[in-house]
């Protein structure tokens, strides 16, 4: 039966070619810009290097402190994550960065190389999946220390020496002062920006009070749980330090604000000072999910109408096909399996312009560092979309198609 | 009421068409004070006046009038295409009014097999495929028996060798004997044919009707067909005459 049905849909779509180009043009552009999307949220949010383990990690990168009349937020003291979140029970290991990159100049040679910075402790690349190209990272011991060392991204070692290889080992002149470059990894995008950096320092070697006890500062936490199912444990035990602690000014502030958070939660939540632990996700994806209905509606309307004003097209075969022993199930069925059918060939279209989109968004330099692509995640969400999308159109047009009474439909001796 | 529908198709598959007319004389359509009016808002128009009629298994019956005198709309209601607006029909002794569509579609599949004037053949589908219809809405039929049935089927009507064709690519008497096929695959016990060599010249039309003949003759299948030719109807056993939505003969 399927197999009849697939016949029939595709003589269907080449029998009207033009209705099936309008309705293919609308579908493949529609699922383009959502699949576009996608790739893009995709792109910051979703499990890639060096987030891989996004399922367990977690972000401490935000501090509010509340009061009657004022409010204050930041990003997190270094000295604060050294004592309560480095001390946590649940996870596998804590690793400290600063938070956001800052610009800053290196000499190669007579060269002068503008880089974004980040600050790290040791463990940040046990934490994350950095790809070394090249070279190593620093290790505990060259924290410590304060060994002037750093890692260079791919492009930035590319631009300075040639090559990811002819970089490590060279020395660079930061502040006046000599580095030597350890390794390579390959570009972070800047979409990925609580790990984006081009320059990699030690945390030890900044000139920054890290003794300093406030709360607040310029640093985040990276959390990696052993398992995914530890995540709500840190979460909450994270919450039981918090609520320990002693409010700083207490004067002005009465409650302390943070949040051990997801990557999806921390991009949901970062425009929303008012979001708890999840980000507000129901929300987020409340808006998001609506935006994107409402996007897919006017075609979906569209085609709505296009199948409506071909039933008339299909009377008789509906007539005969009930005289023989279709039930309105089994027409509906067929209908919306044809529906479905075009609307997964418009996403397939869809996918491959998408494709070729992000592909000018990665050669534009738009996001830079941006590799975005069609990957398994962006794939599925665009079958899913496309199918989505035929259900959407189908449903009314086979509902109308099944319930057209068989004997008035052959009574019109409408040519098939 | 399930289980009356399932017996009465169990009794059906029980009895294929291919066996000889045993049991000839049984009722296997009643119709008992048919009455069918379409209504619109300033016309009422009675397409069947109380109209009382027996079908026995294996009779061939040919039913004639003047176009708007009820022929189709009986053939309709007998094909439980159409509801009454009152009266009674009866399949194998149960009334059909009070079963579901879902039910009426099976009985629909398994006992009846039609065949209209303009074919209705779809015509993005082979010849092979077209003939496979019935059994495609049949449960427990899979795609070889499917196909086996329906050559079969095709080649009764002398189209064994047409099977990749579509429609088409054939003549007018070549489509219809295809519908002709498509009305048996399905081994029903009664073919409703509505005006079958209406769109066919005279030697085309013979061809059908013989064909329909030699159905009813070799396999014991029930035909009730609409003509308008007085010619073929008197080849059947009976012949019922409609005029103004009433039976006058």
């Amino acid at each position: 039966m399927f197999l009849s049905y697939l016949k029939i849909a595709w003589k269907v779509l080449l029998r009207r070619k033009f209705f099936t180009f309008i309705s293919l043009f609308g579908i493949s552009f529609t699922l383009m810009m959502l699949v576009v999307l996608y790739a893009l949220f995709d792109d910051a949010v979703g499990p890639a290097r060096p987030e891989l383990r996004a399922d367990r990690l977690l972000f401490i990168n935000r501090m509010i402190l509340r009061g009657p009349q004022s409010q204050s937020a930041s990003s997190v003291g270094y000295d604060f994550l050294n004592r309560y979140v480095r001390t946590l029970r649940t996870p596998e290991k804590v690793a400290v960065s600063e938070r956001g990159s800052v610009n800053i100049t290196l000499y190669v040679g007579e060269q002068v190389v503008k880089v974004d910075r980040c600050y790290t402790d040791g463990n940040y690349w046990a934490v994350l999946d950095f790809d070394f190209v090249a070279g190593r990272p620093y290790n505990l011991a060259e924290v410590r220390d304060a060994a002037r060392v750093l890692v260079l991204n791919e492009t930035v070692a590319r631009r300075s020496f040639g090559s990811a290889a002819a970089a490590v080992g060279q020395r660079v002149q930061l502040e006046g002062q000599p580095y030597q470059v350890l390794g390579v990894v390959r570009d972070v995008p800047t979409s990925r920006e609580l790990t984006y950096a081009e320059c990699w320092l030690p945390v030890t070697t900044t000139t920054a009070d890290l003794r300093d006890p406030g709360f607040m500062g310029d640093y985040q936490a990276i959390v990696l749980a052993r398992r995914t199912a530890d995540v709500p444990a840190i979460q909450a035990e994270y919450q039981q330090v918090l609520a320990r602690l002693p409010i700083p000014d207490p004067g002005q502030y009465q409650e302390i604000k943070s949040y051990a958070r997801t990557l999806l939660a921390h991009y949901m939540a970062s425009h929303n000072n008012a979001a708890g632990q999840d980000g507000d996700a129901a929300s987020f994806w409340r808006q998001w999910v609506g935006l994107g209905l409402l996007f897919m509606l006017l075609p979906a309307i569209n085609l709505v109408n296009i199948n409506v004003s071909r039933t008339l097209e299909r009377a008789a075969e509906i007539g005969v096909r009930k005289a023989f022993g279709a039930t309105g199930g089994m027409l509906i069925r067929q209908f919306l399996l044809e529906n479905v059918l075009l609307t997964l060939l418009g996403g397939l279209l869809g996918l491959g312009l998408a494709a070729l989109v992000l592909h000018l968004l990665n050669e534009s330099h738009f996001i830079p560092y941006a590799h975005l692509g069609v990957n398994g995640r962006v794939f599925g969400v665009g079958l899913l979309l496309a199918l989505l999308f035929g259900l959407l159109s189908g449903v009314y047009p086979a509902y109308k198609m099944s319930k057209l009474p068989a004997n008035q439909a052959l009574k019109g001796g409408i040519a098939l | 009421m399930t289980n009356l529908f399932t017996s009465a198709t169990d009794s059906f598959q029980s009895q294929p068409a291919t066996a000889p007319a045993t049991g000839a004389g049984r009722a296997v359509l009643q119709l008992t004070g048919i009455e069918k009016v379409y209504q619109t808002r300033t016309i009422e128009t009675v397409a069947l006046n109380h109209v009382n009629l027996t079908i026995n298994q294996g009779e061939f019956v040919s039913v004639m009038g003047p176009s708007g005198c009820g022929k189709s709309t009986l053939l309709s209601i007998m094909g439980l295409l159409d509801e009454p607006t009152s009266g009674t029909l009866e399949l194998d002794g149960r009334p059909v009014q009070s079963y579901s569509d879902k039910e009426l579609a099976r009985l629909r599949n398994h006992k009846i097999g039609f065949v209209f004037q303009s074919y209705h053949l779809i015509n993005d589908l082979s010849v092979l495929d077209n003939v496979e219809l019935p059994l495609l809405y049949r449960s427990g039929v899979g795609g070889r028996q499917r196909r086996q049935r329906a050559y079969a089927a095709l080649e009764k009507v002398g189209l064994g060798a047409r099977t990749g064709h579509f429609p088409s690519q054939l003549s007018g008497g070549q489509r219809q004997r295809v519908a002709i096929a498509r009305a048996l695959a399905g081994e029903p016990e009664i073919i409703l044919a509505d005006e079958p060599t209406g769109n066919l010249d005279s030697v085309m039309g013979e061809e059908i009707m013989d064909l329909l003949l030699t159905l009813n003759r070799e396999q014991g299948t029930t035909i009730v067909m609409v003509t308008h030719d007085e010619q073929q109807a008197l080849k059947t056993q009976r012949l019922i005459r409609f005029f103004d939505g009433s039976q006058v003969s």
